[in-house]
């Protein structure tokens, strides 16, 4: 499958990349050779095989309905890049 | 089906096509994914845990009592339970979602179809269906009026279980919208999955409104995001209806979008987005395995659901030989249905009287004495001054004769005042019901004779004068004469 320009554009909006125009053309190139790569599982026949979750079956564990974390106070904001009043921060994003 | 509410438009009849996303909050005390508290009106970022900040490496691990409740939430509702479900990472940016995505369940809900039966106030009822039910996180909350160039970010109620109960679109007015909130938020707390409480936001709503003539295919909808009363969910769907008529009519088409309720002016607003905002670029989360679901467990889930609401409705109807509206009213709420629950055992216990011979007695004073009283003082049936047990013992002071309607009113306005037992202040305030024939004839006798030219009156066939008698006698006694009595007594004195 090829990917065109204005996908790579459109990607890169949804995940807030900022690229130039010459990394969107190159990108584009890379991304259709991943995808035909891959494209080469689809020769596989699969019908009427279970998708595969997990390669070592294991039942999962659930956590009991506790109150065993927070408060790290400190710990929590420490790397903000801005905070007030034990808030983060951050630039106005009202609509 | 649709007999709801038609919209008379310019050009013809309209009618409109609703359906409800309800985000319920979880009961439970630890997060969705992590083990941070849960609890509302907590300092700003002291209930959050590494995993709910996103912090790089961290893992989610599932809590299963959210899944326990979303599971007995689906059994309440008649769903069917999926043995298998998948947790997907939904994407998109913003300031409260710190991991950049939302961890929910898309293709795969843990639970599938139902139904939801509602009552509607002219005595019919309708059913709407549910699409699904899924398990969700909530986001942060962003504060944006503490600073003039700075959003707050407070991250306590990010990871916070959420369901989210999507219903048919099979409702048609703004009536049947308000009793699916109201009959849902009665099961969700009978089941005690959701607390239901609107204003801290543990229920709220994203509606779904559309327009069409009767019977055509269906219009395109706009979506309300996040109306968090059911008299917010009837105004905007009843705007949002006649807005979408209105474009129509002139000729317009209806841009499928998101809208916001602004309850100041009973209206909603088109919420400004980019075209490409509803990308969220689902796929499953490699962090969680599926959700497998055991018999066992589903068993365990069934045999811990209380009555629902629906079945004690029906109970009391067939059981009690309450009138649907009592047994309806009775019904719709949880701490009422409880309350209602412990004054009638009261009352059958202090009575030695079958619970259905006493049931409408009861029912008729709490709906019409206790609601009326607890209206006026703006309090909820929990902070009732009044206890089921005390009400029973005013019940069965009417029912032996000892008070009479009115005096049992008084008792009963004192109780509200004191919070003591009707027993100590009709004795402390002389407002015993006088049976006592001995006293009443000597009333009657100094009446009678203070009156006597209309004693002859009455004599020579002026029957009326009789109610004017006991009213006299009423008043002698200061209102505590037993009424039938006083009629007997009277009869005689004057036959």
């Amino acid at each position: 499958m090829a990917v065109d320009e204005e996908t790579i554009r459109r990607i890169a909006r949804l995940a807030r990349l900022e690229l130039g125009e010459a990394e969107v053309a190159r990108l584009a190139d890379e991304a259709s050779k991943i995808l035909e790569w891959v494209e080469v599982l689809g020769r596989v026949e699969t019908a009427g095989i279970e998708p595969v979750s997990a390669v070592i079956p294991k039942p999962h564990r659930w956590r009991a309905d506790e109150v065993t974390d927070g408060g790290l106070g400190e710990a929590l904001l420490a790397n903000a890049p801005a905070r007030a009043h034990g808030f983060f921060a951050v630039p106005k994003v009202i609509e | 089906m649709s007999t709801g509410a038609i919209i008379e438009g310019r050009t013809g009849p309209w009618e409109m096509v609703l359906g409800l996303e309800v985000h319920a909050q979880v009961i439970s005390k630890s997060k969705l994914f992590s083990g941070a508290a849960t609890a509302f009106g907590a300092e700003p970022n002291a209930q959050v845990s590494f995993v709910d900040a996103a912090f790089p490496g961290m893992l989610p691990v599932l809590n299963g009592e959210c899944v326990r409740q979303a599971v007995r939430t689906g059994l309440a509702l008649g769903c069917t339970i999926n043995r298998w479900s998948r947790f997907d990472r939904k994407n998109y940016f913003y300031a409260d979602l710190p991991a950049g995505y939302q961890i929910s369940q898309y293709q795969h809900p843990v639970v599938g179809e139902g139904a939801l039966e509602i009552a509607l106030e002219d005595g019919s009822t309708r059913t709407v269906g549910i699409e699904r039910i899924h398990l969700e996180q909530d986001a942060g909350k962003s504060i944006h009026d503490l600073n003039p160039e700075l959003s707050y970010v407070d991250l306590n109620r990010a990871g916070v279980a959420l369901m989210e109960i999507v219903s048919k679109p099979d409702m048609r007015s703004p009536e049947e919208a308000g009793a699916y909130v109201a009959t849902l938020r009665a099961i969700l707390r009978a089941i005690g999955a959701c607390d239901g409480n609107m204003q801290e936001g543990s229920l709220r709503a994203d509606v779904n409104v559309s327009v069409r003539r009767p019977g055509a295919p269906f219009g395109t909808r706009c979506e309300i995001k996040n109306v968090n009363s059911i008299r917010f969910i009837q105004q905007a769907v009843a705007f949002e209806a006649r807005r979408q008529v209105a474009i129509l009519e002139t000729g317009g088409t209806i841009h499928q979008e998101t809208r916001l309720f602004d309850p100041d002016r009973g209206e909603t607003r088109s919420l400004r987005s980019k075209e490409d905002a509803h990308d969220y670029r689902y796929f499953p989360d490699p962090d969680l395995l599926p959700l497998e679901l055991s018999e066992a467990f589903i068993e365990e889930c069934r045999a811990s659901l209380p009555e629902l609401p629906a079945a004690r409705r029906m109970r009391y109807e067939a059981e009690l030989g309450l009138s649907p509206y009592l047994a309806r009213l009775l019904t719709a709420d949880m701490e009422q249905s409880v309350w209602f629950e412990a004054l009638l055992a009261e009352t059958a216990a202090r009575q030695g009287r079958p619970a259905r011979e006493v049931a409408e007695k009861a029912a008729n004073w709490m709906t019409g004495e206790l609601f009326g009283a607890l209206n006026r003082l703006g309090l909820g049936i929990g902070q009732s001054p009044v206890s089921p047990a005390q009400a029973a013992a005013l019940l069965a002071m009417v029912a032996d004769g000892t008070l009479s309607g009115p005096l049992a009113r008084q008792v009963f306005e004192l109780m509200l005042e004191t919070g003591e037992d009707p027993a100590a202040i009709a004795e402390a305030r002389g407002l015993k019901q006088v049976s006592d024939t001995g006293a009443l004839e000597a009333a009657i006798a100094e009446v009678l004779a203070a009156h006597a030219a209309k004693v002859a009156e009455y004599r020579a066939g002026k029957d009326k004068l009789f109610g004017f008698f006991v009213g006299q006698v009423m008043k002698a006694t200061g209102g505590r004469a037993n009424p039938a009595l006083v009629n007997t007594l009277l009869r005689q004195a004057l036959g």
